[in-house]
């Protein structure tokens, strides 16, 4: 568990955002610098913030010991789509915002000193939307993880399938899949995390396979938007409904971790589902 | 080859016939491109389209259906079963509608539950077991999106049977008859070929979905069709599809004879072409179109920076340093700050 922290209830209405953020789920203002020392997670509520791609890495890596692999993979408008804004503008504010290429970064690290194949999404570029680099990313990761002989970890956050690829950003659950189906075939394991939020083409491929799946307390986790299902059946929606709890209640998740023991109990699984190395046996 | 360009230039031809005659109003065509693809989407829900049970009674010579996907029950937005085309014995798949409100409320509007993608994997590996080919016919708006659908695991059932799909050591061939939409689609849709009617849609998201996510209103749902390219036209340029079949002149609604000639005519030549091609190499080639779909570019990365930010706090390097001891690993200690702001929530 994290460290206990002392709590700052509201003084004023206003506080400079730069240094507060308010908890969406108990209000209380949280200081950000305290916010990030507890792993991104209310310390009077227990709501797991987001995280960004980086935030993740360095909270289950060993520290220095990230590859990053594939770094110069950029997404292409290849349908010429315009909402609101053009597909490459959207790209570029979300480059900009995030310092990142796309929804994806993937590479080689170590957990607990096992090494281990990891892709971890950023909600924060495009709703962690998959387009085609983002199924590229996942395809070469699981195709990395197989020639390396090493466990496969990837940790979702997304809203599902990228709007502005199309019917080619739908393809990419094929393209996913695929290459997890080949890295089954070999017996190398994959250990899926679903953290907030994870929907819709995301869900229903790599994150819902894992041979393991573990997901952050309290997570969005489903297939079909819930104002869309609502809206659709019109049917009253039973509480909780696709959240981590609903999940693992209903047997599609194995068990429900707070951040403060995820990445110990990622290394504790992995114990059991490495492919024999020197590095088994240890602790 | 020759097939599809043929096909293409079919396509060209009918494609303008076709722009004339769905319009409910005859306007000048193919003014306003909004409307000509809206005309498809609305011809591609025609309540009077056909479906895989009509469409098998004119094209199979026999048909046995199966059911029930032997964990939860039988759902019957999704007929499975074993057909005969034209001599060859095939397995076929395939989302049904109802014709009238008491059968779609049977059959779901031709949504499937989890139990639908789970019979058609079960019948998909039966078809493996014996040799038999796969032939589906995609019809579906989604996945059904009820709370039922998602606490049996509709997510699960998809990603199971794309994965299914892709490793399948038997030929598959798909049509897109109706609506392809998103993965409710998809789960049955994963082929070695794909045909699609010249006025089915695919798509990764409803159009009015779209609307909303991304202009905020359902009115902009003919907006939202246009930019995402879901005609079997666009999909065919896209490489998604590869093999448009033109309908009878005002769409397959008014003609269902002539549109199961016509697609039972395009499905047993390929049911022939991959007939011939060695197991092993089919799945190859099925892998790879699959692993090779989308459009990105990559550049050159000089030794990128690890986005990892060291853990903050002094406990928590003093803490690195130990554990980096433990290992015997030669950790440095990390000097540098990250400086990049904190993650915030986006609500």
């Amino acid at each position: 568990m994290p460290v206990k922290l002392p709590s700052f209830r509201s003084r004023r209405e206003t506080y400079p955002e730069k240094l507060w953020t308010r908890c969406p789920s108990c209000s209380e203002q949280l200081f950000n610098k305290q916010l990030e020392k507890a792993q991104n997670v209310c310390p009077s509520c227990g709501h797991h913030f987001r995280l960004t791609a980086g935030a993740r890495l360095g909270q289950l890596l060993d520290e220095t010991t990230f590859e990053e692999r594939d770094a110069g993979l950029l997404s292409v408008d290849r349908l010429g789509f315009v909402d609101q804004k053009a597909y490459p503008d959207r790209l570029a504010a979300a480059q900009l915002a995030t310092g990142l290429r796309d929804a994806a970064i993937w590479g080689f690290g170590r957990i607990e000193g096992q090494r281990v194949a990891i892709l971890v999404m950023d909600f924060g570029f495009m709703g962690g939307s998959m387009g085609a680099v983002v199924g590229e990313k996942v395809a070469r990761a699981a195709e990395g993880a197989l020639a390396a002989r090493l466990p496969l970890i990837i940790v979702s956050a997304s809203g599902g399938a990228r709007m502005q690829e199309g019917t080619l950003a739908l393809m990419q659950l094929a393209k996913t899949m695929a290459a997890l189906e080949r890295l089954r075939a070999a017996g190398v394991p994959f250990l899926s995390v679903m953290s907030d939020p994870t929907t819709g083409g995301v869900f229903a491929s790599y994150a819902a396979m894992g041979d393991v799946n573990l997901a952050e307390p309290n997570a969005l986790i489903g297939f079909a938007g819930a104002r869309v299902g609502a809206g659709t059946i019109g049917q009253e929606l039973p509480p909780g409904f696709q959240r981590s709890e609903f999940l693992f209640r209903h047997g599609f998740v194995d068990r429900v971790v707070t951040r403060a023991d995820l990445r110990h109990e990622l290394a504790t699984l992995l114990r059991y589902l490495s492919p024999a190395t020197k590095e088994d046996g240890r602790g | 080859m020759v097939d599809r360009i043929l096909g293409r230039g079919r396509e060209g031809r009918e494609g303008r016939d076709g722009r004339d005659v769905p319009a409910p109003e005859p306007a000048v065509p193919a003014v306003d491109p909004r409307a000509a693809v809206w005309a498809r989407v609305q011809l591609a829900r025609n309540l009077r389209r056909p479906r895989i049970l009509e469409l098998l009674a004119i094209i199979a010579d026999e048909f046995i259906e199966l059911h029930g996907d032997r964990v939860f029950g039988d759902d019957e937005a999704i007929v499975a079963g074993f057909a005969r085309i034209d001599g060859r014995r095939v397995a076929v798949i395939g989302q049904q509608k109802g014709a009238d409100t008491e059968e779609n409320v049977r059959r779901s509007f031709g949504m499937p539950h989890p139990e639908g993608y789970r019979k058609a994997m079960r019948v998909m590996e039966l078809a493996e077991r014996s040799g038999l080919p796969v032939v589906t016919f995609v019809d579906v708006p989604g996945a059904h999106p009820g709370p039922e659908s998602e606490e049996r695991g509709i997510a699960e059932a998809i990603a199971r049977s794309v994965g299914l799909m892709t490793r399948l050591r038997t030929p598959i061939v798909t049509v897109i008859t109706g609506e392809g939409g998103s993965g409710g689609a998809l789960a049955i849709a994963v082929g070695d070929v794909v045909l699609a009617l010249e006025n089915a849609v695919y798509s990764v998201i409803s159009p009015e979905g779209c609307a909303s996510i991304l202009w905020r209103t359902t009115d902009e749902a003919p907006t939202a069709a246009l930019a995402m390219k879901m005609t079997a036209a666009d999909q065919q340029a896209l490489g998604v599809v590869d093999q448009v079949i033109p309908e009878p002149a005002e769409g397959a609604h008014t003609d269902h004879e002539e549109t199961g000639r016509r697609l039972k005519t395009a499905i047993v030549a390929e049911l022939d072409r991959l007939a011939v091609i060695p197991t092993d190499l089919l799945v190859e080639q099925r892998y790879r179109r699959y692993r090779s779909i989308g459009a990105y570019t990559e550049v050159i990365t000089e030794a990128p920076v690890p986005p990892v930010p060291p853990r903050s706090g002094l406990a928590d390097r003093i803490r690195g340093l130990l554990e980096a001891g433990q290992r015997a690993i030669p950790a440095p200690l990390q000097v540098g700050r990250r400086d990049e702001p904190p993650a915030r929530e986006d609500v």
